[in-house]
C-alpha cells in the first residue's frame, strides 16, 4: 500500500503543471473560445513530442504504457489551464478501444499514428433517447455485400468535428434481426452519408452531433470480431470517467485558489471578506470538498483495470462524488466572487461551466448514485 | 501507486486476522454489538485491552521502548480494519491514545515508569478533565482552580462531559494554576486519582438513553505538585498536542463501513419488510459508501505520507469532520431503514443483558440510540464549527 508520487511521476506532474502555466494563459483561453476548431493544433503537435499522446498506449504500438494514475496527473493540470485539446476523445477512449477491441492489423494502423498526432480520434455513442444508459443503441449495422451499412444520430460527441476516424457504436443486425450485440466501427470522418454538425461545448472545447444515412463501409471497418463490445465501452467510459474526475479535480482547485485569494482583497464593512466565520465556513467546505474529490478521483484511477463491478462502482462512485462536490465548489465561487462571478470578465464562470460539463457528461451525479447501487446489488 | 498490500503486510494481516479468531468471545462480539455508545464498558473493554497486552499490542501508537509494536502505518491500518470488521470491543481511547502520549511526550522518568505499564494492562482506567460548564469550545476560558500549598495543589471547581468518569480510577484535567496575561496562559495539566477525597461524580443521561458522561465535582481536592505534567502554566501545549491525537487518529473509515453494513443488512432484511427496495434508501446507501470511500482514501493518503515521513497538517481536522459527518448519516440511515420499529425506546441498560423480550428485533435494537447519542459526533472533540475554523486557519490561511 502506496500512494506517494514515484519519481516518474512527479517529474510528469511537473512538466505537465508548467506546460499550462507557461503556455495556457488567460489570453489563449478567450482565443480558442471563438476559433472554430476550438483547440490549437500546435499545442497538439507539443502534446505529441513531450509524448502524452503516447503515455496511455500500449508499448508494442509505440506508446508508454502509462496508466490512470499518469493519466490524471496530465488531466489535473489540463483541468487548472482548461485545456480544449481533444485529448481524452483520442487518447483516452478512442485509443482505449482500439487498443482493446481491435485486431493486431487495426492496432497497428492506427495507435502508433494517436502517438506521433497525425491521427485524431471520437466515439460516437450517446443517442438521445438512450440518455445515459450505455446499453442502448438504436443506431443500426447491417451486414451488405461489400461490408457494413450504418444508420442512426449520435449526439454529444466529444470532439467529433476535428476527429479524422470516429469510432460509431451500432446495432448488429443479421438476416433475423438486431443480434443483440454491438460492434464497434472505425470510421473515416469524410464517409460520403456521415453528417457532422458541430457546436461550441459548454466550458470550452466542442462537441457534434451526428447522424448517418446509409453509411456504406468496407467490411474491416469493425473494429475485432464482432462480438459485442458493451464490456469495452463500459470499460472505457469508466476509464474516460476517471480522467475527467482529475480534470475537474484540477479545475476545483484552480477555482478554490482563484475564491481564495479574492476574499481576502475584497473588503467589504471595512474588512475583508475572508475575515467573516461564514465566508471562513464556506471556504473550509469547499476545501474539503476538493480533498474529497481528489480522494475519489485517485480511487477510480487505481482500480480501471479491477475486474468489471469493482472498477465500475469506484467510477461511478468517483463520478457522483466529484460532480457533486464540483457544482458546489463551481456555484460557491461564483457566489462569494459576488456579481463579477456571473459575467464573462472574470475567468470563474469559464471554470464553472466546464466543472457543469463535466457533471452532465456521461450522466450527472443522481444518475451513477443509481448505477453505484444497482452494481452493488448485483455484486 | 499501489492500493493492495504486499506480501509482508498480508502476512500481518493474517496475523492479526488469527489472533483475532483466538482471542475474541462471543460474548465480547455480542456485547460489542449491543453497546450503542461511544466505548465498550469497561469488563468488556479492559478484557481486549488485556488480550492486546498480553501480544504486545496494547498501544500501537506508542515508540517501541514504551511498549508500542513499532508498527508502519500500513500495519496499523490493517490492525483497524481487521478490528473493525470482526467487531471487536471499543477499548476507551482516554489511557492509550490520550493521556499516554502526553506522558511519553512531557511526563518525568517517574511519571512514565508508573503510569505507562499501568496503561498498557489496564490496570488503570482514565477519564478526561477538559470542558467545563462555561468552557465548551471555548477551552482555554476554563474555570476549575489549583492553589499550591505545600507539595500540593488544592483544587476547586467543576468538569463536565466527563466520559466514563464513573468508571474511572484516575483522570487526566487541565486546571488554571495562575491568571496570564492570554487566558491560554496559567494552564496545567494534572494527574488525579479518582478517590482522592472531595470528588463527586453526577451522572448525565444523554438522550439514546445512556449514561456515559457525567459532571466531576471538585471540593478542596488535594493533589500532589508532583502529578502535574511539564512545566507549570504549560498546560496547554500538552492539551492541544493531545486534541490532535483525539482528532487526528486517523483510520476511521473502517468502523464506518462495519457501521453502514449492519444497516445495509437490515435493508436487505424481512425484517424491515426490504427497505433497499425504495430506490430513495438504495440511493442514500451509495452515496454514504461513496463518502466512506472518499473518507478513506484519504486516511491512505495520510498514511502514505506519514509512511515517507510527511507531515499531513490540518487533514486531521478534515478526517474529524467527515468522519463525525459520515458517522451520523449513517446512524440516520439506520433510523430511516428500522421503520416502525424506530418508534420503540427500550431503556434498560447494558443491552446485552436485557431480562425481558425486547419490542423489537435484537440486531436493531442500537440502531435508535446511536442515532440520538451520534448527535454528539459532531460536537464532542471540538465541534464540527471549531474544525471548520482550524481548517481556514491552518490550511487556508484566513
Amino acid at each position: 500500500m502506496d500512494l506517494n508520487l514515484s519519481d516518474e511521476q512527479r517529474l510528469l506532474r511537473e512538466s505537465a503543471d508548467r506546460f499550462v502555466a507557461e503556455s495556457y494563459d488567460a489570453d489563449h483561453r478567450r482565443k480558442m473560445a471563438n476559433d472554430p476548431l476550438g483547440f490549437s493544433p500546435s499545442v497538439w503537435k507539443q502534446f505529441a513530442e513531450l509524448g502524452w499522446l503516447a503515455l496511455p498506449l500500449p508499448e508494442e504500438f509505440g506508446g508508454l504504457g502509462g496508466g490512470a494514475v499518469e493519466i490524471g496527473i496530465l488531466m489535473e493540470a489540463f483541468g487548472r489551464g482548461l485545456v480544449s485539446e481533444p485529448y481524452v476523445a483520442t487518447a483516452v477512449l478512442g485509443a482505449a478501444l482500439i487498443a482493446r477491441c481491435g485486431t493486431i492489423e487495426q492496432r497497428q494502423a492506427s495507435l502508433p499514428k494517436v502517438a506521433d498526432g497525425s491521427l485524431k480520434l471520437a466515439f460516437a455513442h450517446s443517442e438521445r433517447a438512450a440518455r445515459f444508459d450505455l446499453a442502448k443503441v438504436t443506431t443500426s449495422a447491417n451486414k451488405t455485400a461489400q461490408g457494413w451499412r450504418l444508420a442512426g444520430s449520435k449526439v454529444a460527441v466529444l470532439d467529433g468535428h476535428a476527429a479524422d476516424q470516429i469510432i460509431v457504436s451500432a446495432h448488429i443486425h443479421d438476416h433475423r434481426g438486431p443480434s443483440g450485440r454491438i460492434g464497434l466501427f472505425l470510421v473515416q470522418a469524410t464517409t460520403p452519408g456521415l453528417v457532422i454538425s458541430d457546436y461550441p461545448r459548454l466550458g470550452g472545447g466542442r462537441a457534434c452531433n451526428i447522424e448517418l444515412f446509409d453509411v456504406h463501409l468496407p467490411e474491416d471497418v469493425l473494429l475485432g470480431d464482432g462480438s459485442d463490445a458493451l464490456p469495452a465501452i463500459e470499460w472505457a467510459v469508466d476509464r474516460a470517467m476517471a480522467a475527467l474526475g482529475a480534470e475537474a479535480v484540477g479545475i476545483m482547485q484552480t477555482l478554490l485558489d482563484t475564491t481564495l485569494e479574492y476574499t481576502k482583497i475584497r473588503k467589504q464593512f471595512g474588512r475583508p471578506l475572508s475575515a467573516n466565520q461564514v465566508i471562513r465556513h464556506r471556504l473550509a467546505d469547499m476545501a474539503m470538498q476538493v480533498d474529497e474529490a481528489r480522494s475519489m478521483a485517485l480511487r477510480a484511477a487505481l482500480k480501471v483495470d479491477a475486474a468489471p463491478i469493482e472498477r465500475a462502482r469506484a467510477a461511478s462512485g468517483a463520478k457522483a462524488k466529484i460532480g457533486r462536490c464540483a457544482r458546489f465548489v463551481g456555484e460557491q465561487s461564483i457566489q462569494l466572487h459576488g456579481g463579477m462571478g456571473v459575467t464573462e470578465e472574470l475567468e470563474v464562470g469559464a471554470y464553472f461551466k466546464r466543472l457543469v460539463a463535466f457533471d452532465t457528461l456521461f450522466g450527472g451525479s443522481a444518475h451513477h448514485y443509481a448505477r453505484h447501487a444497482e452494481l452493488g446489488r448485483r455484486a | 501507486m499501489d492500493l493492495s498490500f504486499n506480501a509482508e503486510e498480508r502476512a500481518f494481516q493474517s496475523e492479526v486476522r488469527s489472533f483475532i479468531a483466538k482471542n475474541l468471545t462471543d460474548e465480547m462480539k455480542r456485547a460489542t454489538a449491543l453497546t450503542p455508545s461511544v466505548f465498550s464498558d469497561p469488563d468488556i473493554g479492559m478484557a481486549w485491552q488485556r488480550a492486546l497486552h498480553r501480544q504486545g499490542w496494547g498501544a500501537p501508537g506508542w515508540p517501541i521502548e514504551y511498549g508500542g509494536p513499532d508498527w508502519t502505518p500500513a500495519q496499523r491500518w490493517i490492525f483497524e480494519t481487521e478490528s473493525a470488521r470482526a467487531g471487536v470491543p471499543n477499548v476507551n481511547v482516554m489511557g492509550v491514545k490520550m493521556v499516554g502520549p502526553v506522558i511519553i511526550g512531557f511526563g518525568s522518568p517517574e511519571q512514565k515508569n508508573f503510569y505507562l505499564p499501568r496503561i498498557l494492562s489496564g490496570e488503570d482506567y482514565w477519564c478526561q478533565g477538559y470542558s467545563e460548564p462555561g468552557s465548551g469550545s471555548d477551552l482555554s476560558s476554563l474555570k476549575t482552580r489549583a492553589v499550591r500549598d505545600g507539595d500540593d495543589y488544592i483544587i476547586n471547581g467543576t468538569k463536565i462531559w466527563t466520559t466514563h468518569a464513573h468508571h474511572a480510577n484516575r483522570m487526566f484535567a487541565l486546571v488554571r494554576t495562575s491568571d496570564g496575561s492570554r487566558q491560554q496562559d496559567g494552564i496545567s495539566f494534572i494527574l488525579i486519582d479518582m478517590k482522592t477525597p472531595g470528588i463527586t461524580t453526577r451522572p448525565i443521561l444523554t438522550i439514546g438513553g445512556d449514561h456515559e458522561v457525567n459532571q466531576v465535582f471538585f471540593d478542596d481536592v488535594r493533589v500532589p505538585v508532583a502529578n502535574r505534567v511539564g512545566e507549570e502554566g504549560k498546560g496547554w501545549t500538552y492539551g492541544k498536542y493531545l486534541l490532535e491525537f483525539e482528532r487526528g487518529a486517523g483510520i476511521a473509515s473502517s468502523k464506518l463501513r462495519e457501521g453502514l453494513k449492519a444497516i445495509a443488512d437490515l435493508a436487505e432484511s424481512d425484517l424491515t419488510g426490504r427497505a433497499i427496495d425504495s430506490p430513495d434508501i438504495a440511493t442514500r446507501i451509495s452515496e454514504v459508501e461513496v463518502d466512506i470511500d472518499a473518507l478513506e482514501m484519504t486516511e491512505l493518503r495520510v498514511l502514505s505520507a506519514l509512511q515517507t515521513g510527511q507531515n499531513p497538517g490540518a487533514v486531521s481536522s478534515i478526517l474529524k469532520l467527515r468522519n463525525s459527518e459520515i458517522r451520523q448519516a449513517v446512524t440516520r440511515l439506520g433510523a430511516d431503514v428500522i421503520g416502525h420499529d424506530a418508534l420503540a425506546v427500550e431503556p434498560m441498560r447494558p443491552l446485552y443483558k436485557l431480562n425481558h423480550e425486547p419490542a423489537t428485533p435484537e440486531e436493531m435494537l442500537t440502531v435508535m440510540p446511536e442515532y440520538l447519542n451520534g448527535r454528539a459526533y459532531t460536537i464532542f472533540g471540538g465541534t464540527s464549527e471549531i474544525q471548520r475554523d482550524i481548517i481556514a486557519k491552518m490550511m487556508l490561511g484566513i
